[in-house]
């Protein structure tokens, strides 16, 4: 295992180290060395400052990061650190103050609201630390809810079916335990068949056991169908099966970190 | 359906009390326009349609006797497109039946039925022939009455003499479409009817021949009226002419088209106040929800909804609340509308009147309503779309709390905590404590406007029928007689008490305005017609000078002091300059008055009465009526009791009514309004009082923590309302002002009470249901439940 301390808050220094065969083995230190791997995200200078009341809140204080396609990244940070703000930007949900973030081919830092929201409609998978179920819908209506705004899904009993939930399928939040509802946020997350899964403290809220269960389920959606995803935690013992671990401190990009063998889930302790 | 409409039934379904409430408000406003605004329409459609085919004049004019070779110099005038020249008699029936004599106008029909003016609808039966002497038509409604029909007769006195009248055929006419008998409240169809007799026999009774007392005129459109009134009032001045007068002054038409204009502001004021509320309670509830769906907004947003139909979802909520009011107010309004016009059946004599609900006021309908809808809720469907995605996933910062205004002052120490909660969160959020108390205020206010007409009439009916009105009979005389008729009554059986009165139909001016009246002369101090103020109290006719009604003063702009032209349209028709010496408050018409002996010396007559008013003892009564049967130049006899009778049977059927309906639509705003505060309380505070009750309060201390709030907005609310209603009422009843009738305001206490009985019996049922929902409060799932 390689640990590397980037200078310049640069994961992209990080992303030229990784020695993982699918993902860019390139030993050039330029930042744009994506000639190897296919970059999903490329963000650059990103910054964000919140107005709370009379103080200015820096979330962000300058991340260059570039995600690339297929790939397993942990964002590793303490609360307040900055992470869950760029993953919301990330994910279309939320703008920088400055700085530019490119999706594939497109800068979404140029997109208007209703681009952003066809970005998100499109390609984005979204897991939150609370679910956010419509408590007023069942599991399978929950997943309709994506799939019958996206162009090319999976049948809500599909995407279900991957999480291990098709026993659950007329099941309302309220009558499902936070594991399960958690699994049926990531069975709408991939319901879409998105390009990229944005997990934010997706095990946040639950015991350990049910949290295995759910980065499993996270993890064998990465694998099977290739979806590049992002986790965001605060728990560093989740890193170990990331392909890469950038870790986030006080809206800096502190640390990369790159494993050689993952762990499976199962073998995760915290 | 689509996911995102499952979950809206889903959320209609959780709030379905507050939803039922804020439909059956929006339900009550709508109801009312339709009801109103249908029964306003069919009213207006049928009088068009009905004045249009039977070719109701547009100019009428009485006088004494005019030849008919008159009538060439009148089609000659500018404007005139036709006239017709008609017998028209005031007589007495003797009806079996009815103790006293009752009225009639007899009119003459030319024997051409089709030809000329105001041509009559046959009903059954059949049109006269020319040789019908003794045969007539009666008015519908006089024919129903007495369930009478062609081949019953009824005894008149004609020019002295009593005849026996044989009835061939019931008809309408659009100039009765409206019965009233000169001078009466409301139309007692008992005691006045319309009898259509062929010219000649007319002639023939009352020494007519060749002459004409009544005209009618139709002119071209665009003509001017005033003009042609003051020409046709040239022609027919030397024929006794009592001054022409337009459709507009018609008396039937009058009733008709004031009834026309009250729908009007019934349909519009009214559904203001019941929109008004619902607009507000669905602001309430929808911001609610929008509150407490910021982060399912905000997932909606990151599954890539748009704004749009974010927006549009919430909309559609209040849309579909909206929609049940909608629907349900279209169906009760259609059916009070049909129940209206029924009832107007009884008081109109139309061919067919029929309700019409078009479906253009059935689609106005629903635009106000889904405007009403759309400014309540708005403001917060603005919020849940602009509602930043990232920020709505972060829970909300604890809400700002400082100490009150009443703690700033020194006042801490007398509250405990809890109460210091009820206060503290009702101050830090003013605009929504003010609101709710509006809501309670205008629901206390709506009660009170719901009784103010009732009110008003009761008390009218009071002041005219008690305090004004002190005779038991009023005689009116064919012609002026001299004051030995006074003798004459008084020797009567029964008689106790007589008083004369005169009235000179005359035309008052001031200025350019004027208005064509009749002057009433009364004896000094007299106490069987009393005059009255504006402030009630008992005022005396002037010697000498002129006593206007209010009404009349403010119609010619005249005021104590002014001198007004009186030009007199009988006798010798002198025109007279009179000071105005005061002004009377009368709820009825727009009479003048004078004293009786100073009126006589202004028309350079003797003393001359046109009638009596009689108090009599009622135990001689009937031989009394018997006796005036009898008396020819008797033209008419009303009597108050029986006017009083049929004015509170009348308004028993109808204003009762209507009242009850308001008081019922009333109450639904007060349970609305109440019902909804709470259960926006218990929804934004379940959080905090299960923690309270984990932390160890009994239920009876966290309940008095809500419904102490409620309470205290209630109670701040109740006399806010009563100050709203009390002048909501004022500005209601103001617009109850017409020349013919006017409602004094005037609201009983008990009409406040009531309104504040039923308020707060709405407030302790919503209370009661809170309550219950305290007592189930599952306090470890409240507390799991991320707010």
């Amino acid at each position: 295992m390689k640990t590397a301390l980037v200078r310049n808050n640069s994961a992209v220094v990080g992303a030229a180290m990784n020695t993982k065969s699918s993902l860019p083995a390139s030993s050039d230190e330029s930042p744009v060395s994506l000639d190897a791997g296919v970059g999903v995200f490329e963000a650059r200078q990103l910054t964000k400052t919140y107005h709370m009341g009379e103080v200015d809140v820096s979330a962000l204080r300058g991340i260059d990061l570039d995600l690339f396609e297929g790939e397993f990244s942990v964002l590793l940070g303490p609360s307040g650190s900055g992470k869950s703000t760029l993953l919301n930007i990330l994910g279309g949900l939320d703008i920088p103050s400055s700085g530019t973030i490119r999706f594939q081919d497109k800068y979404l830092t140029d997109y208007t609201d209703d681009q952003l929201t066809q970005y998100r409609r499109q390609h984005v998978g979204f897991v939150f630390q609370f679910y956010n179920l419509i408590p007023s819908l069942t599991a399978s209506e929950n997943v309709a809810l994506v799939t019958e705004i996206s162009t090319n899904p999976m049948k809500p009993r599909e995407a279900l079916e991957m999480v291990g939930l098709s026993h659950r399928l007329d099941h309302f939040p309220s009558q499902m335990s936070g594991g399960e509802q958690q699994r049926v946020a990531i069975a709408r997350a991939i319901a879409k068949r998105p390009d990229v899964l944005l997990c934010d403290e997706p095990t946040g809220a639950l015991d350990f056991e049910t949290g295995v269960l759910v980065l499993e389920v996270i993890e064998r959606i990465n694998q099977e169908l290739g979806t590049t995803t992002a986790v965001i935690t605060h728990n560093a013992g989740i890193s170990a099966m990331a392909d890469r671990v950038i870790s986030i401190a006080d809206g800096r990009i502190a640390h990369l970190h790159v494993n050689e063998t993952k762990s499976r889930p199962r073998d995760l302790s915290w | 359906m689509t996911s995102l409409d499952r979950k809206l039934w889903r959320d209609l379904w959780n709030i379905r009390g507050q939803a039922i409430a804020i439909a059956a408000v929006m339900a009550c406003g709508i109801a009312i326009f339709v009801m109103a605004m249908s029964a306003m329409e069919s009213l207006q459609l049928t009088q068009a349609s009905y004045y249009d085919r039977y070719r109701f004049a547009d100019l009428f004019a009485m006088l004494k006797r005019a030849p008919l070779s008159l009538i060439h110099r009148i089609e000659e005038l500018p404007g005139v497109l036709a006239a017709q020249t008609r017998i028209s008699k005031d007589v007495t029936l003797d009806i079996p039946e009815l103790r006293e004599p009752a009225s009639a106008r007899l009119l003459s029909l030319p024997e051409d039925t089709r030809g000329g003016l105001n041509w009559i609808h046959l009903r059954a039966g059949r049109f006269l022939e020319p040789r019908d002497v003794d045969n007539v038509l009666v008015s519908e409604a006089f024919a129903k009455a007495w369930s009478m029909g062609p081949g019953d007769s009824c005894k008149v006195i004609m020019n002295g003499r009593l005849r026996r009248l044989h009835i061939v055929g019931v008809a309408l006419s659009p100039e009765y479409v409206y019965q009233i008998r000169p001078g009466d409240l409301i139309p007692d169809p008992s005691r006045f009817a319309i009898f259509w007799m062929n010219r000649k026999a007319l002639e023939a009774a009352f020494d007519m021949e060749g002459a004409f007392n009544d005209l009618s005129l139709q002119l071209m459109p665009d003509t001017n009226v005033q003009e042609t009134i003051r020409r046709v009032d040239d022609l027919i001045k030397t024929f006794g002419g009592f001054g022409s007068y337009a459709r507009r002054d018609q008396l039937s038409n009058r009733f008709l088209s004031d009834e026309i204009e009250n729908l009007r502001h019934v349909g519009v004021m009214i559904p203001s106040v019941f929109l008004l509320v619902a607009a507000f309670l669905l602001n309430l509830v929808v911001s609610r929800i929008i509150g407490t769906q910021r982060e399912q907004i905000a997932a909606l947003k990151a599954l890539g909804y748009s704004k749009l139909s974010i927006g549009w979802h919430y909309l559609k909520l209040a849309f579909l609340i909206v929609g049940f009011g909608w629907g349900a107010g279209v169906l009760a309004g259609g059916y009070m509308g049909h129940g209206m016009t029924v009832m107007y059946t009884q008081f109109f004599s139309f061919p067919i009147l029929q309700y019409h609900l078009t479906p253009r006021l059935v689609l106005t309908a629903a635009g106000i309503a889904l405007l009403a809808g759309f400014f309540g809720t708005a403001g917060s469907v603005r919020r849940a779309v602009v509602l930043p995605p990232a920020e709505a996933m972060r829970p909300e910062p604890p809400a700002e709390f400082g100490p009150t205004i009443l703690e700033r002052l020194g006042l801490a120490r007398f509250f405990s905590n809890t109460t210091r909660m009820v206060l503290r969160h009702m101050e830090r959020t003013p605009v929504k404590s003010a609101m709710s108390i509006l809501g309670i205020a205008l629901a206390v206010g709506v009660l009170i406007l719901g009784r103010c007409t009732a009110d008003g009439i009761f008390y009218m009916i009071d002041v005219v029928f008690t305090l004004q009105r002190c005779e038991h009979l009023t005689l009116t005389f064919v012609e002026p007689r001299g004051r030995n008729v006074l003798q004459e009554i008084e020797h009567l059986p029964g008689v106790m008490s007589v008083e004369p009165f005169r009235s000179v139909p005359a035309r008052l001016r001031f200025e350019h305005r004027w208005r064509r009246t009749a002057i009433v002369g009364l004896q000094e101090h007299a106490m069987q017609y009393q005059l009255v103020d504006d402030k009630i109290r008992r005022i005396d006719v002037p010697k000498g000078g002129l006593l206007l009604s209010e009404k009349l003063a403010q119609l010619i702009g005249a005021r104590p002091g002014d001198t007004v032209t009186v030009e007199v349209l009988e006798g010798s028709r002198p025109t007279r300059q009179i000071v105005v010496s005061g002004l009377a408050k009368e709820f009825l018409g727009t009479t003048p008055y004078m004293e009786i002996s100073s009126l006589n010396s202004m028309m350079r007559e003797g003393s001359l009465v046109s009638g009596v008013y009689v108090r009599c003892d009622s135990k001689l009564s009937d031989e009394l009526y018997k006796t005036l049967k009898k008396m020819p130049f008797v033209a008419g006899v009303s009597i108050k009791e029986a006017a009083l009778h049929n004015f509170r049977k009348t308004l028993a059927d109808t204003l009762l009514f209507m009242v009850m309906f308001q008081t019922i639509f009333s109450m639904v705003i007060a349970f609305g309004v109440v019902y909804n505060a709470a259960r926006l309380a218990v929804s934004e505070r379940s959080r905090e009082l299960a923690s309270l009750r984990v932390l160890g309060f009994t239920r009876t201390e966290i309940s008095a923590i809500l419904l102490g709030e409620l309470a205290i907005l209630t109670f701040i609310g109740i006399p806010v309302g009563l100050v709203l209603g009390h002048f909501g009422s004022y500005g209601a009843i103001s617009t109850f002002d017409t020349e013919l009738f006017r409602l004094p305001f005037h609201l009983n206490p008990s009409t406040y009470g009531l309104a504040v009985v039923i308020v707060l019996i709405a407030a302790i049922i919503s209370g009661l249901i809170v309550r219950r929902k305290l007592d189930h409060l599952d306090l470890i799932a409240v507390l799991k439940t991320k707010e």
